[in-house]
């Protein structure tokens, strides 16, 4: 085990009722790396996510943080403070609260009910939450609900608010799925900014979009790595087109994805 | 051995009362996910179907034919239920689905019109309803311990409704247009499936069937307007420890919260026992949060 | 921190009025009628704790008559050993009670028993969130849990009779530390005490609310999920604010109990709870203001129409349930503020607060 692995995942397995969405999936994350998880669908990407941030439990294998601790024993919000952040496909923030007050619970503080009941806005916390609004371009909308913003606002206000959180590594699932082009381009950028600081996991679709960045992509099919490399490699590769274009060998058609 | 027999035999007995009030809350809370509190009013109503449909015969048709009043009053009380519960659908529920705590907080006032109903109509006090000739007595299996045919009558009752439900829900058409919405609606409705009509149906099927509970309870004593809400509690407790969407769990839900009534009434009291039901019960979804039989899911919530 | 807007300033000054009324009222109105406001205004308090954890939390809770009741239970307790001088109470001597039951004799102390109805709901929504909401039990079946309390409760509180009165339960009173607990002066003395309770818990929920805590509640109504993979563990936070509504009921049923002067199962089952949570609904859950109104309002009418129909009167609340459920799911309060944004026309509509993402 290197020391500059900040994630592991060794070896896993997860099943829903009999169908093994992941199975035997090996990955390593290197500090501040940038990875693109990409694979058609039903290829387990998202369940892979889930596992790094506690929302499935994995039947086999062992994810390891830092070396260390395995995650695989902790709880979601256990897993949220060691500093995992996880973006869901669909915009999942708070609609009935604010842009503003949806920044402030989201960012790195101390969690307990205690901690929250007296919790006063600092000075320093309040510019944070101002630098942050205007990363993500919604200055001007920080006393609206945030139920009522765009689909894209919505989107980046998400992406705002898990880098409030300040986590080592970011879990994106699909950040520009539903975007203009316009929107998307802006996500880039800021997905580039982002990487800088962290190591980011992105699960897309979008090649356009994967091939903006020079970084390394993981490619999955029916719950097993198929391919690990750059985009030229992965392109290259002659089971990652089949996959993609649906050319199967007869020996392969043994399991059909959902 | 004739005490074990006879505890037995009464758990066994409370069981089945329990399923067959709750049978009707498994469809609509179980597949629909609407909470029903409506449910204890509809079982009154099919008690007071039957008492109707006593009168009936009663009043005019000759004597020798009144025992038999009660083979029709299995089929009227599920119609009426039924008709109820149709309303019940098509005037309100259907606003609520999608939000399980007001369609609860609406549908207990619901409840209440119709205990208020019931009260106007019949009266406060409650009224006795004389079971059929052929029901009373009882199997004497060994010295001392009888079996009475009223309580065997529910368990044979609650057999029919369990296997009429298995094959309407998974042998016929109906059943499975209601399995295909209550799995997946959009695509059911895609695929050319009423999804209201749906609806509709298994929430009146669900209203039925609580009819039939209702009926049956009027064999075990006299009935009132507040008869449903002595059930509708424990009912929805079967559901919660059956775990949703399976009869199996609901079979299973009702026998062992009989059974463990029984058992520790006998060693302790009606109030104490009642308690320590309800501790097993919480200890249990300690150990199995989603009840007995769990459906496991990709996409939970 | 706060700006004083032209609104905000007006929204003081009404608050300040309504204290002004409270405060003011034993001069105009009758005994009989004072007495009949602080029992409001008691109701009005458990509204607020139901509120802060149905309105803002997006908990139902069915089980807050319990919670009440046990309040009212342990001041009972005391008065009931104040008015027979320490010795057991009659009601257990018709049981064939001999001794004073071990767990009675501390309420002989009144500091005790106000302590014990605050305690003894408490510790009771402390177990029952723990044992639900770390396991993820929630929505309607925490609801139904709570309901199944309220009957376990209510049946070991009628059959064990010996030690708690049975369906009579604990009446017949004569003394509150010492003053005569009849008199229209302790009456009115009770009075203040009650507004000084209303007006300090709502003080207390107000911060709640507008603290960090309170939003991580909010946003735990709005997606309990996404809460989760925050950092937040929302189970805590369930378990500390149902913990915070037992206690608020406990204190509203000990209040209850001096005004009414007594204290019975009927009065904490199935049928109670649910109406507490009418006066929230009607009132607007998710404004602490609209709870109180909502419950002072509601039994304002309750006592006006249902001696005199008492029939018409559950039917009119059956009816009452379903119109608010369906047509004004945010109660008068909701209207109010539609109203509002009605003239200045500004924001897209509401959008559903009931299904989160996630």
């Amino acid at each position: 085990m290197k020391e500059s692995a900040i994630l592991l995942c060794d070896d896993v397995t997860v099943e829903f009722d009999g169908f093994k969405a992941v199975q035997g999936m090996n990955l390593k994350l290197e500090k501040g790396e940038l990875r693109f998880l990409i694979g058609p669908n039903g290829a387990g990407k998202t369940t892979m996510l889930d596992v790094i941030c506690g929302k499935v439990r994995p039947s086999m294998g062992r994810v390891t943080f830092h070396g260390k601790v395995d995650i695989t024993k902790k709880k979601e919000h256990q897993i949220a403070e060691l500093g995992i952040g996880r973006k869901f496909q669909a915009p999942s923030i708070f609609p009935s609260m604010t842009v503003i007050e949806n920044l402030e619970i989201a960012m790195r503080q101390k969690r307990s009910v205690f901690a929250t009941l007296f919790a006063k806005m600092a000075e320093e916390e309040r510019s944070r939450i101002d630098g942050q609004l205007e990363m993500i371009g919604l200055q001007q909308k920080a006393q609206w609900r945030a139920g009522g913003l765009s689909h894209g606002e919505k989107q980046w206000l998400e992406i705002g608010m898990m880098l409030l959180q300040e986590p080592e590594i970011l879990l994106l699932d699909e950040p520009v799925a539903g975007m203009t082009d316009k929107e998307t381009d802006k996500t880039g950028e800021l997905l580039h900014r982002i990487a800088r600081k962290r190591s980011v996991v992105v699960v897309e679709h979008d090649m356009e979009f994967v091939r903006n960045f020079a970084s390394k992509v993981t490619v999955m099919h029916e719950g097993r790595l198929l391919k690990e490399g750059s985009m030229d490699e992965v392109q290259r590769d002659d089971r990652v087109a089949e996959v993609y274009l649906g050319k199967r060998r007869d020996a392969d058609v043994s399991r059909s994805t959902a | 051995m004739e005490l074990f027999l006879l505890q037995l035999f009464n758990g066994l007995s409370i069981s089945s009362i329990l399923l067959l009030v709750a049978l009707g809350l498994a469809i609509t809370f179980g597949l629909m996910k609407v909470i029903n509190m409506a449910h204890g009013e509809l079982i009154m109503i099919g008690a007071y179907s039957t008492y109707l449909t006593q009168n009936l015969f009663h009043d005019y048709l000759p004597k020798s034919m009144f025992d038999w009043y009660f083979v029709l009053a299995v089929p009227v009380s599920f119609a009426i239920a039924f008709v109820f519960g149709l309303i019940l659908e098509m005037s309100l529920i259907r606003f609520l689905y999608g939000r399980p705590l007001d369609s609860l907080l609406a549908t207990w006032g619901v409840g209440l019109v119709l205990q208020q109903l019931a009260r106007s109509i019949f009266g406060a006090p409650n009224v006795a309803v004389t079971s059929p000739a052929w029901l009373n007595g009882g199997l004497k299996i060994m010295d001392g311990t009888l079996l009475p045919y009223k309580r065997l009558f529910i368990i044979a009752l609650v057999i029919a409704c369990l296997v009429a439900m298995y094959f309407y829900i998974y042998r016929s058409h109906e059943g499975r247009r209601m399995r295909a919405v209550m799995q997946n609606r959009d695509m059911a409705a895609c695929l050319g499936v009423s999804t209201r009509r749906v609806d509709a149906m298994t929430f009146a099927i669900g209203s039925g069937i609580a009819g039939i509970a209702g009926c049956a309870l009027t064999l075990l004593g006299p009935i009132g307007p507040s008869l449903g809400t002595y059930y509708i509690v424990d009912a929805f407790m079967v559901v919660v420890l059956g775990g949703v969407g399976k009869l199996v769990g609901t079979v299973l839900g009702a026998m062992g919260i009989g059974m463990f009534n029984t058992l520790f009434e006998y060693w302790t009291n009606a109030s104490l026992g009642k308690v320590l039901v309800f501790v097993c019960i919480v200890a249990f979804l300690q150990w199995k949060p989603m009840g007995l039989v769990a459906m496991r899911s990709r996409s939970l919530d | 921190m706060q700006k004083f807007t032209p609104q905000r300033i007006w929204i003081l000054i009404g608050y300040a009025a309504a204290a002004a009324a409270l405060f003011s009222a034993p001069l105009f109105v009758s005994d009989f009628r004072l007495n009949l406001l602080a029992k409001f205004l008691a109701f009005a308090i458990v509204a607020l704790g139901l509120d802060l954890i149905w309105g803002y939390t997006g908990i139902l809770s069915l089980g807050h008559g319990i919670f009440f009741g046990l309040g009212a239970y342990a001041m009972a307790m005391y008065l009931k050993l104040e008015a027979s001088g320490g010795k057991p109470p009659d009601f257990m001597g018709w049981s064939g009670l001999k001794e004073l039951p071990l767990f009675w004799q501390p309420f002989q102390s009144f500091w005790f028993a106000v302590a014990m109805g605050i305690v003894i709901p408490a510790l009771l929504a402390l177990i029952l969130g723990y044992v639900t909401f770390r396991n993820r039990i929630r929505g309607v079946y925490f609801t139904i849990l709570t309901q199944a309390l309220v009957i376990i409760t209510t049946t070991l509180l009628i059959g064990q009779q010996a030690f708690t009165g049975g369906t009579n339960g604990l009446t017949g009173y004569s003394t509150v530390l010492g003053f005569s607990i009849g008199s229209p002066e302790t009456k009115r003395v009770l009075y203040y005490i009650t507004v000084v309770a209303l007006i300090g818990i709502f003080v207390f929920c107000r911060y709640v609310i507008g603290s960090r805590f309170g939003k991580v509640l909010r946003a735990i109504r709005d997606g309990e999920n996404r809460v989760r993979f925050i950092g937040y563990n929302p189970a805590i936070y369930q378990m500390v604010v149902f913990t915070i509504s037992a206690a608020i009921a406990g204190i509203a049923g000990m209040l209850f109990v001096l005004h009414v002067g007594i204290i019975s199962p009927s009065m904490l089952g199935i049928v109670p709870s649910i109406e507490m949570v009418l006066w929230v609904a009607i009132g607007g859950r998710g404004t602490l203001i609209g709870a109180a109104l909502g419950a002072i309002l509601m039994n304002w009418a309750k006592s006006e129409f249902s001696t005199a129909y008492p029939q018409g009167w559950l039917f009119f609340m059956g009816l009452l349930f379903v119109v608010v459920v369906v047509f004004m799911p945010k109660g008068v309060a909701g209207l109010v503020s539609q109203i509002k944004f009605r003239k200045k026309r500004r924001e897209p509509k509401h959008e559903g607060v009931r299904n989160p993402a996630v």
